[in-house]
C-alpha cells in the first residue's frame, strides 16, 4: 500500500512540476496575471506533493515497512531513531527524494515571499524552479525510484552505511549541503527571469541577493561541517583533502561568494549586471556538476557511498541547463546594460573587481584539477588523480591575495581614492598585521606563507573591526546615546553592513586557523602495550587497557588512555573502534580533545583486546577549534543579513540608499 | 558587456576602445599564463592508480612517480611490522606481484588475502616504498577469484581513508 501511494505522489509531483513549468513560462511571456496566479498554484501544489512523498518515506522508515524498496535497502530494526530518520538521505534514492523535499520547501517559501512583487519576473522564475523540480521527480519516477514494491519483504534490513551511522554530524551535514545546493536553484531561476524579462534593476536586486545569501550561508556551514565530520570520524587528523567531492561543494561556494560581492557593486554603481547573473548561473550549474560527481560514483572518494546509473541522466541534465544558460545569456545579456561605470581602479569597486577575478581564477583552478582525471580516464583509459600538493600550491597564493583584498576593499572609498586615502587605507592597519605576525613568530610559525597569511590577516582584521563599529562611533560622536547608536547603527539601519563585517571577521580567523593548523601540526604513530606511555607536545599518554562494549546496533573496542598535561593528571581519553551489525569491517572513531589553542587528536590504527595492545596515531592540531567556532559566527552573520526587515522601514532604507548611491560612502554600504 | 557611453567625444571613445583592447589582451596573456601554471602544476602532482601488472608494464616511469598501487596481500608474504620494524609484504593481482616496504603502523584489518592500496613510489632497488597503507573497506568488495583481474578502481572506491 505505502509503495503504491508513494509512487502516485511522485508521479503527480512530476506531472504538476512539468505542467506548472509550461504554464508559468507561458504566463511570463504573455504577461498574463491569471497565468501567473496559476503558476503560483502549481508551485504550491508541487511543494505539497513532494513533501508528502517525503513524509510518507519517513513514516515507512520509522514503522520499518520493508515492503518499500528503499526501506528494505537501508532500514534496520536495531538502529536508534535518529539513524532511522537520517537514513532518508543515506543512500541514493532517498537522497534524491530528500532533494525534492528541500526544493519543494524553497519553491514554496520563495514563491510566497515574492508573490506580491515582481509580477513580470516571478512567472519565469517559477518556470525554471518547476522545470528543475520536474527533472528530480523524473529521476524519482524512473532511475532512482525509492518506492518500488518488495514482493517478499525481509524481516530486517542492513541499516545505512556504517560510516554514516558513526557520528551525529552526519545527520546534519547532508541536509545543510542540500539546503545549500538545492537553494542555488532559486537565484538561478531569478537570474534567468531577469534575463528573460530583460531588466535587472534596483528592486529586483533585493530578492536575488537574499536568495543567493540563503543557500550561500547553508553551503558555507555544510562545507565546514563536512570537514568537521571527516576530522571527527575518518581519523587521519585533517579536515580537508581536496577530495573531488569536497571540491564539488567548494566550487559553487566560490562563484556564489563572487556573485554576492559583484551584486554589491551592482547595487552601488549599476554595473556588472550581466557578470553577476553569469556568476549566479555558474553557481547553479556547479551544484549540478557536484551532484553528478557525488552521485554517479565516477570518483574514487570516501564519498562514494552511492554508485549508480543515474550519472548519465544527471550529466544530460547538466548539459541542458548549461545550454539553456548560455543561450539566454547570449540572447538577452545586452538588455542588462550597465548604467554607470568604474571611475578608477583605486577604489572599493576596483578591489571588488579584483576579488571577483580571483574568485573565478580559484574556481577554474579547482575545477581543472578536479575534472582532469575524469577527462584523462575517458580519453586514454588511464586511472589517476591530481594530488593535493597541486591544489595547495595553487590555492594558497590566491587565498592570501583574497585575504588582502578583504582588508583593502573596505578600507578604500567608493569612486576614486585620493593619494591620502590610499595611504590611510594601507598604512595604519598594517600595525595590526605586524602585531599578528609578531605573535605568530613568537609561537614558532616559520612557514613563509603562514607568516604572510598572519600579516594580511592582522591587516584585514584591523580594517574589519574598524569598519564594523564605524556607524556606532559616528553616531556617538554625533551626540547619540550609546544604546540608541547601537540599535540604530548596528542592528537596524546598518544591519546588513554589520552582518557582512561579522562574516569577514570570522573568515579572517578561519583562514588564519587553516594556515596555522596545516603548517604547525605535530604527529606521530605509536604502538602501545598495556601500561606503556608516550609523549607528544605537553601531553603524556598512558595506555590503561582495551575494553569491549556492546551497544545493540554496534559493538566497540575502547582504548583507555590516561592523560597528563604538563605533568598534571588531566582525565582520560577513549578513542574506539566500532563494529556494526551488518558489516564485518570495523570503523575507527578518533577522540578529539579541543582546547582554545589546539586539539589533542587520538586515532586508533589497530587494537587487540586479547594481547592488550593498541596502535595509535597521536596528533596535536593547533587552532582547529576556531574553524568550527567561526563558522558558527559566519552562520550567525548570514542569518543577520537575511533576516527580513519590516517592509516600510526597508523601503525607507532602500530610498536612502538610492539617494546615497554614487555619492559619499555613508552608513549603509 | 557593452557600456553605452552617450555624451562622449569621438576621441575619448577611441581611447576607451583602445583601452578595451589592451584590457582584453592583458586578460588573454594572464589566462594563458594561468593555464600554463595550472597544467604544469597538475603534471607535477599526478597520482597514478596502478595494479602490479600496470606497474611492471610501466617500470621505467614508476621510479619517483607517485603511485597508488592496488591489489591483494599475497598469502605468506607478510613480515615485520611489529615494534616499529618495517612492514614488508607482496601486493599481487595474481599475474604479477610487487614487493612493498611500508613505514608506519598497519591498520586494524590488515591481513593476508585482503585488498590493499599502498601509496608511495618505486625505488631503483626494485621494491615499492610506501608511506601510506590503506585497507579495502566496504561490504560490497569481494576478493577476486584466482586468475581474475581485480579492478583497481573498485578496490580504490572501497578503501577507507582515501582522500
Amino acid at each position: 500500500m505505502v509503495p503504491l501511494i508513494g509512487r502516485s505522489l511522485i508521479l503527480l509531483s512530476l506531472l504538476t512540476a512539468a505542467a506548472g513549468a509550461i504554464v508559468a513560462f507561458t504566463a511570463g511571456s504573455r504577461r498574463s496575471v491569471v497565468g501567473a496566479a496559476w503558476a503560483r498554484r502549481f508551485a504550491y501544489t508541487y511543494a505539497a506533493l513532494i513533501s508528502a512523498a517525503n513524509f510518507l518515506m519517513i513514516y515507512a522508515l520509522i514503522v520499518h515497512d520493508f515492503t518499500v524498496g528503499y526501506v528494505a535497502q537501508v532500514g534496520s530494526r536495531s538502529t536508534p531513531l535518529w539513524v532511522t530518520i537520517s537514513s532518508l538521505w543515506s543512500s541514493l534514492e532517498g537522497s534524491i527524494l530528500f532533494w525534492g523535499l528541500v526544493l519543494g520547501v524553497y519553491v514554496f517559501v520563495a514563491t510566497w515571499s515574492c508573490r506580491k512583487h515582481y509580477p513580470e519576473h516571478l512567472p519565469y522564475a517559477i518556470a525554471v524552479w518547476l522545470a528543475t523540480g520536474a527533472f528530480f521527480s523524473f529521476l524519482l519516477a524512473g532511475p532512482a525510484q525509492p518506492f518500488h514494491t518488495v514482493l517478499n519483504p525481509p524481516f530486517d534490513g542492513p541499516g545505512p552505511n556504517p560510516l554514516l551511522q558513526n557520528h551525529l554530524l552526519m545527520v546534519a551535514h547532508p541536509p545543510f549541503l542540500y539546503l545549500g545546493y538545492v537553494g542555488m536553484t532559486i537565484p538561478f531561476g531569478l537570474a534567468s527571469a531577469a534575463l528573460l524579462v530583460g531588466r535587472l534593476g534596483h528592486e529586483f536586486l533585493k530578492p536575488l541577493r537574499t536568495w543567493l545569501l540563503v543557500p550561500w550561508t547553508f553551503l558555507s556551514v555544510a562545507i565546514v561541517m563536512g570537514g568537521w565530520w571527516a576530522y571527527e570520524v575518518l581519523g587521519w587528523g585533517g579536515y580537508w583533502a581536496w577530495d573531488p567531492v569536497e571540491n564539488a561543494s567548494f566550487l559553487p561556494w566560490l562563484t556564489a561568494t563572487a556573485a554576492l560581492h559583484s551584486a554589491l557593486v551592482m547595487e552601488r554603481r549599476a554595473i556588472l549586471k550581466g557578470w553577476t547573473v553569469t556568476l549566479v548561473m555558474a553557481s547553479f550549474l556547479l551544484t549540478i556538476l557536484g551532484t553528478f560527481m557525488t552521485r554517479s560514483g565516477v570518483f574514487n572518494s570516501v564519498h562514494s557511498f552511492t554508485q549508480s546509473s543515474i550519472g548519465p541522466t544527471i550529466l544530460a541534465y547538466l548539459a541542458v541547463a548549461l545550454i539553456w544558460s548560455v543561450i539566454i545569456l547570449a540572447m538577452r545579456v545586452d538588455h542588462l546594460a550597465a548604467e554607470g561605470r568604474i571611475e578608477s581602479g583605486q577604489s572599493r569597486e576596483g578591489a571588488f573587481l579584483a576579488n571577483n577575478l580571483l574568485f573565478v581564477l580559484f574556481t577554474f583552478t579547482v575545477l581543472i584539477g578536479t575534472v582532469f582525471p575524469l577527462v584523462v580516464e575517458a580519453t586514454r583509459g588511464v586511472q589517476m588523480s591530481v594530488g593535493s600538493p597541486y591544489f595547495n600550491r595553487m590555492s594558497v597564493p590566491i587565498g592570501v591575495a583574497l585575504l588582502f583584498l578583504m582588508g583593502v576593499g573596505p578600507a578604500l572609498p567608493w569612486g576614486r581614492a585620493t593619494k591620502q586615502q590610499m595611504i590611510k587605507a594601507l598604512v595604519p592597519p598594517a600595525i595590526g598585521g605586524v602585531i599578528l605576525l609578531a605573535i605568530g613568530f613568537a609561537v614558532g610559525a616559520r612557514n613563509p606563507w603562514t607568516l604572510l597569511t598572519l600579516f594580511f590577516g592582522g591587516y584585514t582584521a584591523q580594517v574589519t573591526l574598524k569598519e564594523m563599529w564605524r556607524p556606532l562611533i559616528q553616531r556617538i560622536k554625533g551626540g547619540a546615546g550609546v544604546g540608541s547608536a547601537l540599535v540604530e547603527g548596528q542592528l537596524l539601519r546598518g544591519r546588513r553592513r554589520f552582518a557582512a563585517y561579522i562574516i569577514h571577521a570570522a573568515v579572517v580567523v578561519i583562514i588564519v586557523s587553516i594556515a596555522i593548523s596545516s603548517t604547525m601540526q605535530k604527529s606521530k604513530e605509536v604502538q602501545f602495550v598495556k601500561g606503556q606511555s608516550a609523549t607528544i607536545g605537553p601531553y603524556e599518554l598512558t595506555f590503561l587497557g582495551a575494553e569491549s562494549v556492546n551497544e545493540g546496533h554496534r559493538e566497540g573496542i575502547i582504548a583507555h588512555m590516561a592523560v597528563k598535561k604538563n605533568g598534571k593528571p588531566d582525565g582520560e581519553i577513549a578513542p574506539r573502534m566500532n563494529y556494526y551489525a551488518m558489516s564485518k569491517d570495523p570503523i575507527g572513531t578518533p577522540e578529539v580533545r579541543t582546547t582554545l589553542t589546539h586539539d589533542l587528536y587520538l586515532s586508533i590504527m589497530n587494537i587487540d583486546e586479547a594481547s592488550q595492545t593498541v596502535g595509535l596515531h597521536l596528533i596535536i592540531n593547533p587552532m582547529v577549534g576556531w574553524i568550527w567556532i567561526c563558522t558558527g559566527v559566519m552562520a550567525f552573520g548570514g542569518i543577520m543579513a537575511i533576516w527580513p526587515t519590516k517592509s516600510r522601514r526597508n523601503e525607507a532604507i532602500l530610498r536612502d540608499a538610492a539617494q546615497a548611491r554614487g555619492g559619499e560612502a555613508v552608513v549603509e554600504s | 558587456m557593452s557600456e553605452p557611453v552617450m555624451n562622449d567625444a569621438p576621441a575619448t571613445r577611441k581611447a576607451s576602445s583602445r583601452n578595451k583592447w589592451a584590457a582584453v589582451g592583458a586578460l588573454g596573456v594572464a589566462a594563458l599564463a594561468f593555464l600554463l601554471i595550472t597544467v604544469s602544476g597538475i603534471g607535477d602532482n599526478l597520482v597514478y592508480y596502478w595494479t602490479p601488472s600496470d606497474l611492471q608494464a610501466n617500470s621505467a616511469k614508476a621510479v619517483g612517480a607517485t603511485i597508488r598501487l592496488g591489489g591483494m596481500v599475497k598469502p605468506g608474504s607478510i613480515s615485520g611490522g611489529k615494534n616499529g620494524s618495517t612492514l614488508e609484504f607482496d601486493v599481487t593481482d595474481y599475474k604479477s606481484s610487487v614487493h612493498v616496504k611500508s613505514t608506519g603502523v598497519p591498520p586494524q584489518m590488515f591481513r593476508e588475502e585482503i585488498g590493499v592500496v599502498v601509496e608511495g613510489t618505486m625505488t631503483e632497488a626494485g621494491y615499492f616504498e610506501s608511506n601510506r597503507l590503506m585497507v579495502s573497506h566496504g561490504n560490497e568488495y569481494r576478493a577476486p577469484k584466482n586468475g581474475e583481474h581485480p579492478d583497481v578502481k573498485t578496490l580504490m572506491k572501497s578503501t577507507e581513508g582515501l582522500d
